[in-house]
């Protein structure tokens, strides 16, 4: 089956999401659409699935057109969706899963699961899935819960597939699988719309690659094109892909932590006995697939979780039980993982975001009162010196782009005198440019003789900037590796596997 | 994880229920055996009307009778802890030692006394009836993600429309068929604004028991009591005997010997627990409380599913409503629901949002009412405003010991609007 979007436009006020795409997908093809955050992939995808309507514009399936205005439009049309964010219901099974909106019932009534289980049982085997139809969802790891995605898109006759970042929660392993699921399908027939901003995944499994940049489509390629080639496209100017750093020069140990356990409200362990130490002048990446407690292992140096044991020692004093506001300024720099959520308050401007941990010292403040003319000197300075891109110091802070916005943690946290910078996913949801440039100031940082710790999920990031790597895994650090560690042998790591031979 | 030796969050519950249990089944051998003077008998009256009998009263030492409940009580909180071991579930033997405490209290409260075994759970029921329906409606709503907080509302609004319907009818059907819609016309309320307008539900749903307590306390204020004949005396409903059910000794009078009202309860409680898991219907409310994006991406209408769950809902608690009028009093009385639509939602919480578990805390919460009730008519050592506190004490030690962590549905309260976060 083939799909076709003609002139496709959508805008949420004065953002114009997508703007006159034009796309078509030929049967039984992996096509791969390419481009960077913000740039339009979800909210198409969206729009052919029926989650949002267009403008203006027209889908055509088999080159008749139809109107989309409810997913269920979209599976009628053999429209299936792997979403980004798992669109299952996490206290179900998975045969409660794939019956909902669909479910059979008997002559009384009563649901019937029967069909589902066995539907499940025969595609688990065709796919070689291993997926069990009575498993609660929760319980499941996010592998097999996209599996159980694809599964139920399948058996309501998908031919065409949409799969959103599909291989963000995945640890390398079951991406390669995942690519390897995907030819399988292809081989059967159907059609997969593959939305990524991953170079490697897009030259290994699509036959045609289009790029989007800015809600316009800006090129197509082949897999054969080179990185620099597509990134560029996707980018809009000449990348250079290569980080290029000189070797550490190790110092003191900056930052000791032994022996560290977090646990919620109930008891149960969510971090699990870590010990690890930064020293000054090199980068520590903590590397691990999403949700295996790098979070919360960030959270707690800086001391905003609530049941730690275990130390902290920053330069030798232990700064466990300390206030979050004493542990910053016993010389931590924190980058959270959320700079909406947690680093930036939106409607503040950028100068008072600035001096969110400061304002009451001086020069920001003399005795009980701020100084205005002191905050908006210095903003304007460090507005400068980190390229924030904005119209002053007053404008909101709501009102810059991701990556703007990241400068401004940047600048407010590597402004203090610290000694460690601890960054949570620092690049995520940044465009190239910004990406570039984060990654120069956490070496710089180095070079300057802190410790840094980074958490990263992206395994580029990761060996792009560490210089150790310390790989975590259901809330512990299951080994701390160097950085000439293989990829294979980190994805491996990173799902709980250790090999043989360790480097 | 966790270490080996580490215990799951359930297996802690149940450590906690079985050592709690143990623990009071100590402290009731010490408080009502060992330190028990008094030896007056106490009886226990099992025989209400004219159900067959099997047998009358039992009479017993009160001391010999703490004695003896303490002592079975302590049995089993020790197979409760064998059970625990043995990672098994420890419901029976929990239901069972509590059983035996209360007995062990009761022959200590009432030395010397008559306990009216039989009218003593009848009355419970009774006092459960607007309790059960409240959390009915509780359920319907919350389970598909709205939370309702004017059950108060809704109740009183069933209860004013039945008395002064029935009243001004003079039957009682008429009452129990304006009722629902009255609980509907409320719920109208809350449907609009919290699924349509996105308004906060608890809020919202203040405001409405403040709008209804109002209005009602207005047209009783001007037209119930200077209209009395004609606007507010209604008849009630006589208690429908079933044949044969009606004469098991003890269970007949209580279950088989009630208004239809109570009738209709069993028929919608049942209804509803086994739709909510087994139906398609049931699938779906769960979905759309649990994960409204995920439900609306497989085709549902989420919010026409609320919406007519808040709207059944209504007709539920309505119905509830009407009890305190044609089902009991007949005339309608200012604020007469007294906050039972809060103590509704409670037992709802209680009961974790599943229905039978709903009914079970009413039940219980109108034990200890009614308990409370007869045990300061017949007069103990225990001052009654201390008796008053006490469902509310067992809900506290319940939630926080044996019904362990609550979770509520995962999106109950939150608006649903799509493309909202894009």
């Amino acid at each position: 089956m083939s799909v076709e979007l003609r002139g496709i436009t959508k805008s949420f006020g004065a953002l114009v999401a997508n703007d006159g795409i034009d796309l078509r997908v030929e049967t039984g093809e992996i096509h791969a659409i390419l481009g960077e955050n913000g740039a339009g992939k979800s909210t198409l995808m969206n729009i052919l699935y029926g989650l949002l309507s267009p403008d203006s514009g027209q889908i055509l399936v088999d080159e008749k057109p139809i109107i989309i205005s409810e997913p269920s439009d979209a599976l009628a049309a053999g429209i299936g969706m792997v979403h980004q964010h798992f669109m299952l219901i996490p206290v179900f099974t998975v045969a409660e899963n794939i019956v909902l909106g669909h479910e059979k019932v008997n002559g009384f009534g009563v649901l019937d699961l029967e069909k589902a289980r066995s539907e499940i049982a025969r595609i688990s085997k065709e796919f070689n899935f291993d997926v069990d139809p009575d498993a609660v969802v929760e319980t499941l790891p996010v592998g097999i819960q996209q599996r159980v995605e694809v599964i139920r898109a399948l058996i309501y006759n998908a031919k065409v597939l949409i799969l959103d970042e599909p291989t963000a929660v995945l640890t390398p392993q079951e991406t390669d699988e995942l690519l390897q699921v995907m030819k399988n399908l292809k081989k059967q027939g159907t059609s997969i719309i593959f939305i990524t901003h991953k170079l490697r995944e897009v030259q290994e499994a699509a036959d045609r690659i289009t790029i989007i940049r800015r809600g316009k489509i800006v090129g197509t390629a082949l897999p054969t094109a080179s990185q620099e080639d597509l990134a560029s496209q996707m980018v809009g100017r000449p990348v250079d892909l290569t980080m290029n750093k000189s070797p550490a020069k190790i110092g003191k140990t900056l930052l000791e932590i032994s022996n560290l356990t977090v646990t919620d409200s109930t008891g149960r362990e969510l971090i699990h006995d870590i010990s690890l130490d930064v020293h000054a002048g090199e980068i520590v990446a903590v590397a691990g697939v999403q949700g295996n407690g790098q979070t919360e292992f960030a959270r707690a140096i800086l001391n905003l979780e609530e049941h730690v044991s275990g130390s902290i020692l920053v330069d030798g004093k232990d700064i466990l039980g300390e206030t979050v506001r004493g542990s910053l300024h016993s010389g931590i720099a924190f980058i959270p993982e959320s700079r909406e959520l947690d680093g930036l308050i939106g409607s503040f401007s950028i100068a008072e975001n600035l001096i969110l941990d400061t304002f009451d010292l001086a020069p920001n403040a003399k005795g009980l009162l701020m100084s205005p003319n002191t905050v908006t000197n210095e903003a304007v300075k460090r507005i400068t010196e980190f390229d924030i891109r904005s119209q002053g110091a007053n404008e909101l802070v709501s009102s810059l782009s991701g990556g703007n916005k990241q400068k401004v943690v940047l600048a407010r946290e590597l402004s203090r005198p610290v000694k460690i910078v601890v960054a949570s996913q620092p690049t995520r949801g940044l465009d190239v440019g910004s990406i570039e440039f984060v990654h120069e100031k956490i070496v710089q940082e180095r070079d300057a003789g802190r410790a840094v710790l980074l958490f990263s999920t992206e395994l580029d990031e990761v060996f792009a900037l560490a210089d150790r790597i310390a790989v975590m895994y259901r809330g512990t650090i299951i080994d701390i590796v160097p950085a000439t560690i293989s990829r294979s042998d980190l994805g491996l790591l990173m799902a709980g596997v250790k090999p043989k031979v360790s480097s | 994880m966790n270490k080996v030796s580490k215990l799951t969050p359930i297996q802690k519950r149940r450590q906690r229920g079985a050592f709690s249990l143990l623990f009071l089944s100590f402290a009731s051998l010490i408080g009502f055996g060992i330190l028990q003077k008094n030896t007056a008998p106490v009886t226990y009256k099992f025989v209400l009307e004219k159900e067959w009998i099997a047998i009358n009263e039992w009479t017993l030492d009160s001391r010999t009778g703490s004695y003896g409940f303490s002592c079975a009580a302590l049995i089993f909180a020790i197979w409760a802890i064998f059970q625990f071991r043995r990672n098994k579930k420890i419901q029976l033997q929990s239901a069972l030692g509590g059983f035996a405490i209360l007995m062990a209290f009761l022959c200590w409260a009432a030395s010397g006394k008559m306990i009216p075994f039989t009218g003593l759970l009848q009355g419970a029921l009774l006092l459960s009836v607007p309790l059960i329906f409240g959390a009915m409606a509780g359920v319907l709503c919350e389970r598909s993600g709205v939370i309702n907080i004017a059950i108060e509302g809704q109740l009183l609004a069933g209860a004013f429309a039945a008395g002064v319907v029935a009243s001004l009818t003079q039957n009682t059907t008429w009452g129990l068929i304006v009722a629902p819609l009255a609980g509907a016309l409320i719920s109208l309320i809350l449907a609009v604004f919290a699924i349509k307008f996105s308004i906060d539900q608890v809020i919202l749903g203040f405001v409405i028991n403040v709008l209804v307590i109002g209005m009602t306390n207005f047209l009783y204020k001007k037209l119930l009591i200077p209209y009395q004949n004609t606007w507010n005396s209604g008849p009630i409903l006589s208690p429908i005997e079933i044949p044969i059910l009606s004469k098991i000794p003890l269970l007949g009078p209580i279950f088989f010997n009630q208004t239809i009202i109570v009738y209709l309860m069993y028929l919608i409680v049942a209804v509803i627990h086994l739709s909510l898991f087994k139906t398609r219907w049931g699938l779906r409310t769960r979905a759309v409380g649990e994960h409204p994006t995920a439900a609306d991406s497989v085709g549902i209408k989420v919010n026409n599913l609320r919406f007519r769950n808040v709207i059944f809902a209504g007709l539920v608690a309505g119905l509830g409503g009407a009890y305190f009028t044609v089902g009991a009093v007949g005339a309608f009385g200012k604020e007469m629901t007294a906050g039972k639509g809060f103590i509704a939602l409670a037992a709802l919480i209680f009961g974790r949002w599943s229905p039978l578990g709903a009914v079970m805390a009413a039940l219980l919460f109108g034990f200890a009412d009614n308990l409370q009730g007869i045990l300061s008519i017949t007069g103990t050592p225990i001052p009654s405003e201390f008796m008053l506190m006490a469902p509310y004490i067992a809900t506290i030690i319940a939630v926080t010991g044996f019904v362990g962590r609550v979770r509520a549905p995962a999106a109950d309260g939150i608006p649903y609007n799509r493309g909202g976060s894009h």
